[in-house]
């Protein structure tokens, strides 16, 4: 049928490639380093093709790849999340939402109902974005990050992952296929705070995660992540230390907040003063550990 | 640029089109396939008007490619209706006067199709979480929970 509506917006040419393998799609993105992207969710992707701040000739679609997609669980190995999961499938999980609830709260942050239907966790992370919904959650919940290429695996640490805004050390070919996160008991709980202007559909202008074990009222096994406070996500780990092996009593989380603020390096933009930001750092590090720290008591 | 062969189904019927690749899927139902009910607003995923369920999901079709869509199944606007009756989620907007322009409506109403068949029971702060994806420029939106809430009502009962 002809149309007479004025056309929609669309994306400069590009050639469509969907590989069926993680050997082909970064063969691919070898052959052609620096003029293709990969396509995952495409939630940051075609905003970037449509302002034209990206302009890949070649397009590398990964959702043909078999076994990306998908979340298991053993009490042995631990949590295997593809990197493919969708944000929504994550948020609605109910392993994840038991076990690891802060990254059921973080994908749960990410854009509205309809983008978390597209968006994955492997392009939130990819991305490379300080304020990514998944990073400081990752963080704290000492997640791996597993990486491929046609040449072989490796195993990154999430701390060791970003490099920059927008920066993260995945080499040319290099393809974010999974995370794996250690099993976790009954006496470990987590929790994700976003601080947001919007209720739905805004970046983080700060966001804090803290996971911990408890026993008796003594917590350990702390970790805390920060994202959109510093140039890349980061774990605040001399709060980490502060409170390890303790009670959360108020002067050690008093004392915990301040060493949390004092790790972050934020800036100041159009969200939010890097003042507040550093103010809130403290004190959703002591939110979000107290809150930890209650659910892992369930 | 090489175009693509692609299956989609929208609504009842099945399409076999050829497609450049950098049609979204939001210009492939629009200046393809001739189906403008699906509008297109902020065209960066944040508005919401051009929601359709893809799968079983609700997705803003702007933000996905149409080859990406290669061989599922896509429920616009147009698909609600049966011939002689609207879906109760139109008739209730309709009765409740849950639009002004009316330029956001498709996406609000495909929007809670996709949600209400997800969670029957919502509540109203659930049903207003699930549409943070979808913005009313004419700001609405009282009239608009009214008319999801009305309308998953008359789901439940019948």
């Amino acid at each position: 049928m002809p149309c007479t509506f004025r056309e929609v917006i669309t994306l400069r040419n590009f050639e469509f490639f969907e590989p069926t393998t993680i050997e082909d799609a970064s063969s691919l993105l070898t052959k052609y380093n620096g003029k293709a992207r990969l396509l995952a969710g495409g939630t940051d992707l075609i905003i970037e093709m449509k302002a034209r701040t990206a302009t890949p000739e070649y397009v590398i679609s990964l959702e043909k790849i078999p076994g990306l997609a998908g979340i298991d669980y053993d009490e042995n190995s631990g949590l295997r999340i593809g990197a493919l999961t969708r944000m929504r499938t994550l948020e609605k999980d109910s392993l994840i939402r038991e076990r690891y609830t802060a990254l059921a709260e973080g994908a749960g942050e990410v854009g509205g109902v309809q983008i978390r239907h597209l968006a994955t966790i492997g392009g939130n992370i990819s991305h490379g974005s300080p304020a990514a919904d998944t990073a400081a959650p990752l963080l704290a919940l000492g997640a791996q990050v597993k990486i491929a290429s046609a040449d072989g695996e490796r195993v990154v640490p999430i701390e060791t992952f970003f490099l920059g805004p927008g920066q993260t050390v995945l080499n040319t070919g290099e393809i974010v296929t999974a995370f794996e996160c250690p099993p976790r008991g009954e006496n470990e709980g987590s929790q994700y705070i976003k601080q947001k202007i919007r209720e739905v559909m805004d970046l983080a202008f700060v966001g804090v995660a803290s996971s911990a074990k408890s026993d008796n009222g003594t917590v350990s096994d702390v970790k805390i992540g920060l994202a959109a406070v510093a140039p890349t996500p980061l774990r605040a780990t001399n709060a980490e230390a502060i409170v390890n092996g303790n009670s959360l009593t108020a002067d050690l989380l008093e004392q915990a907040a301040d060493a949390a603020s004092a790790q972050s390096s934020p800036i100041s933009d159009l969200r939010c003063s890097a003042e507040h930001r550093r103010e809130m750092v403290g004190v959703l590090t002591q939110r979000t550990l107290q809150a930890a720290a209650t659910r892992a008591q369930g | 640029m090489q175009k693509k062969p692609v299956t989609l189904t929208v609504n009842t019927d099945t399409y076999d089109l050829l497609i450049e690749p950098r049609k979204t899927l939001l210009a492939t139902l629009r200046d393809v396939i001739g189906l403008t009910g699906t509008k297109e607003g902020c065209s960066t995923g944040d508005c919401g008007a051009c929601t359709v369920i893809v799968d079983g999901k609700a997705v803003t079709s702007c933000m996905m490619l149409g080859v990406s869509a290669n061989g599922k199944e896509i429920t616009t606007v147009e698909g609600l209706a049966s011939r002689d009756q609207l879906h109760p989620i139109q008739q209730a907007f309709m009765d409740k006067g849950g639009y002004q322009c009316g330029f956001c409506t498709p996406g609000f109403i495909v929007a809670s199709k996709a949600y209400l068949d997800e969670n029957p029971n919502a509540t109203e702060a659930e049903i207003r979480h699930a549409l943070g994806n979808n913005i009313c420029r004419c700001t609405g939106y009282t009239k608009i929970i009214e008319a999801v809430m009305s309308a998953a009502e008359v789901m439940r009962n019948s």
